[in-house]
């Protein structure tokens, strides 16, 4: 099964780059590949101008992987203590706890930790030994909102630092507040590679909700400055960067309009338009 | 794809080997005895066996002059060793796969091989405790008296010669997932052990299970024990070829079976 095509990337240091796309975009296997545990077919992997794989260039590197697991039976403080041992220059093990928001926890068994705190341990993990390079594989699964704001504030604080920062997730929310470059993925293939500013611009940025006095037709919405979201019976909702311009050509169509609501458009929905492929590739 | 990151400042650019492998052998022996499910059984059962098994004749002598209750206890020496092997590497390395600890681990700079090697440093340590407790058990509770040289030659051929169960050991981890491997490991190195005279003298078994011993690998390794205490039935270069054997035959499997898993999850 192929699951990337032709992914041709260049992280420099001290940049903080998102990669976005659906679940099966790709994006685990882009990192994977990037940390040495995959192998590609074609192509090569460079890591500080090294094999990803060789020890100096794992030194370097911090991770957290989705997937991955530790002993249960070991307390946070020890776990820590011992991925330290690992790295040449480690952070004291309070910090890197403190850091991921576990000061309390620091004694605790990891078995007995919550979805939230183990992944919280993770991203401890990944940063007692004071890499110059992250790798995170979606880090906030599993985060409360609380837990979310800090570790936001944790990366941002790595950046600010000069810390290489790579990571994945499917919320735009999320990438636009702590990349400055957003790599989108879909299908095995990057279809962008811009700041957040350019992205936005190019994804609609208005939602229109419809609703009618009679059943809506695909063919209402034909040759629309819009992208069609759903149409289910009297109800219909697009996407769209000029609302105005659209709502004008319906009233002017005659379609019979009975209630309309305009918002801005959630994040979500937009990323979907743009990862969307033309319908004449499907 | 390239990622690349300014130049380091003047640190090292690895972690020392040494200061490794001490902290995961020791995190290792940590986990190890917080996990009651082994700790009391590595060394209760074999206690509990000899109890049994080994008392109530302990005080008797065989033809050749050895004392029957030294040659029992070295046989539940060997099963004490073999058993640490089999069901620390079985179960402990399915475990591991089964709680994906090994995917994170991959990607840290631990090199594999310091990891292996603290497993079997603890091993050891833990097959060391097993041996000490039953030995001094055996000599304080079944009076069964030997030089202490002898012991110290049987403690140090069991642990020599347990190569052969920590491939098993493997070989078992790598092809059974966390909730077989149990089951796995008790249904090969049970029978095993009983087919091999460790239990009770092959004199005492059925004329088929006699037939078989010779050619099992825990047969060959209780020759290591009974040699300490004189009553080994083949030299010990025999032994050491057996069990030599069955190592790469173990190791032949567990590599497949090793190679097999990654090329499902990293392929």
């Amino acid at each position: 099964m192929e699951a990337l095509r032709g992914v041709d990337l260049s992280i420099r240091g001290g940049e903080v780059v998102a990669m976005l796309g659906p679940n099966g975009a790709g994006k685990t296997t882009s990192i994977s590949l990037m940390l040495g545990l995959r192998q590609p077919t074609a192509g090569q992997v460079r890591l500080f101008g090294r094999p990803p794989t060789e020890r100096r260039a794992r030194s370097r590197c911090g991770v957290m992987l989705q997937e991955s697991g530790t002993t249960s039976v070991l307390t946070v403080g020890e776990i820590v203590d011992v991925f330290r041992a690992y790295y040449p220059a480690p952070l004291a093990a309070t910090r890197a706890i403190a850091m991921a928001g576990l000061t309390e926890q620091a004694a605790v068994r990891v078995g007995v930790l919550s979805g939230g705190q183990r992944q919280r341990l993770y991203f401890a993990l990944a940063i007692c030994g004071d890499p110059e390079i992250l790798f995170l594989d979606e880090p906030t699964v599993g985060m409360d909102v609380e837990a979310r704001r800090a570790f936001v504030a944790s990366i941002q604080a790595l950046a600010a630092a000069g810390k290489t920062i790579v990571f994945t997730t499917h919320y735009l929310r999320e990438a636009e507040e702590m990349a400055r470059r957003i790599v989108v993925i879909d299908h095995g293939t990057v279809i962008a590679d811009a700041s957040p500013q350019e992205l936005k611009a190019r994804v609609p940025g208005k939602k229109i909700t419809l609703i009618a006095g009679r059943p809506f037709a695909r063919r209402d919405f034909e040759d629309l400055p819009a992208s069609v979201l759903s149409v289910a019976g009297d109800r219909a909702s697009l996407l769209s960067n000029e609302p105005a311009a659209v709502l004008r050509e319906l009233f002017r169509r005659g379609v019979d309009v009975a209630d309309l609501e305009v918002t801005g458009a959630d994040l979500e929905e937009a990323f979907l338009a743009l990862t969307r492929r033309p319908e004449s590739t499907r | 794809m390239t990622a690349a990151a300014s130049a380091p400042a003047a640190k090292p650019e690895v972690a020392p080997l040494g200061r490794m492998l001490l902290v995961q052998t020791w995190a290792e022996l940590r986990m190890r005895w917080r996990i009651p499910a082994f700790s009391v059984t590595i060394v209760a059962l074999p206690v509990l066996f000899f109890t049994f098994f080994g008392l109530p004749f302990a005080r008797q002598t065989l033809p050749n002059g050895t004392s029957l209750g030294a040659y029992l206890l070295a046989s539940f020496a060997a099963y004490s060793v073999g058993s640490v092997m089999v069901f620390g590497f079985g179960i402990g390395v399915a475990t591991e796969r089964g709680l994906k600890v090994d995917v994170l681990m991959r990607a840290t700079p631990l090199p594999p091989l310091i990891a292996i090697l603290a497993k079997v440093l603890n091993a050891l340590a833990y097959a060391l405790l097993s041996l000490v407790i039953l030995i001094a058990y055996g000599v304080v509770v079944g009076g069964v008296r030997q030089d202490l040289v002898v012991w110290i030659d049987m403690i140090a051929r069991l642990l020599a010669g347990s190569v052969p169960f920590i491939a098993l050991g493997f070989a078992i981890g790598y092809l059974c997932g966390p909730n077989v491997a149990p089951a796995v490991a008790n249904l090969v190195y049970l029978p095993l052990s009983f087919a091999s005279g460790l239990f009770m003298p092959l004199t005492q078994l059925p004329t088929f299970v006699r037939r078989i011993a010779p050619y099992l690998p825990a047969y060959h390794y209780g020759q290591l024990g009974w040699g300490a205490v004189g009553a080994a039935s083949e030299p010990l270069l025999t032994s050491c070829a057996w069990l030599a054997g069955y190592t790469a035959l173990f190791l032949l499997i567990a590599f497949r079976a090793y190679q097999r898993e990654e090329s499902r999850k990293f392929g």
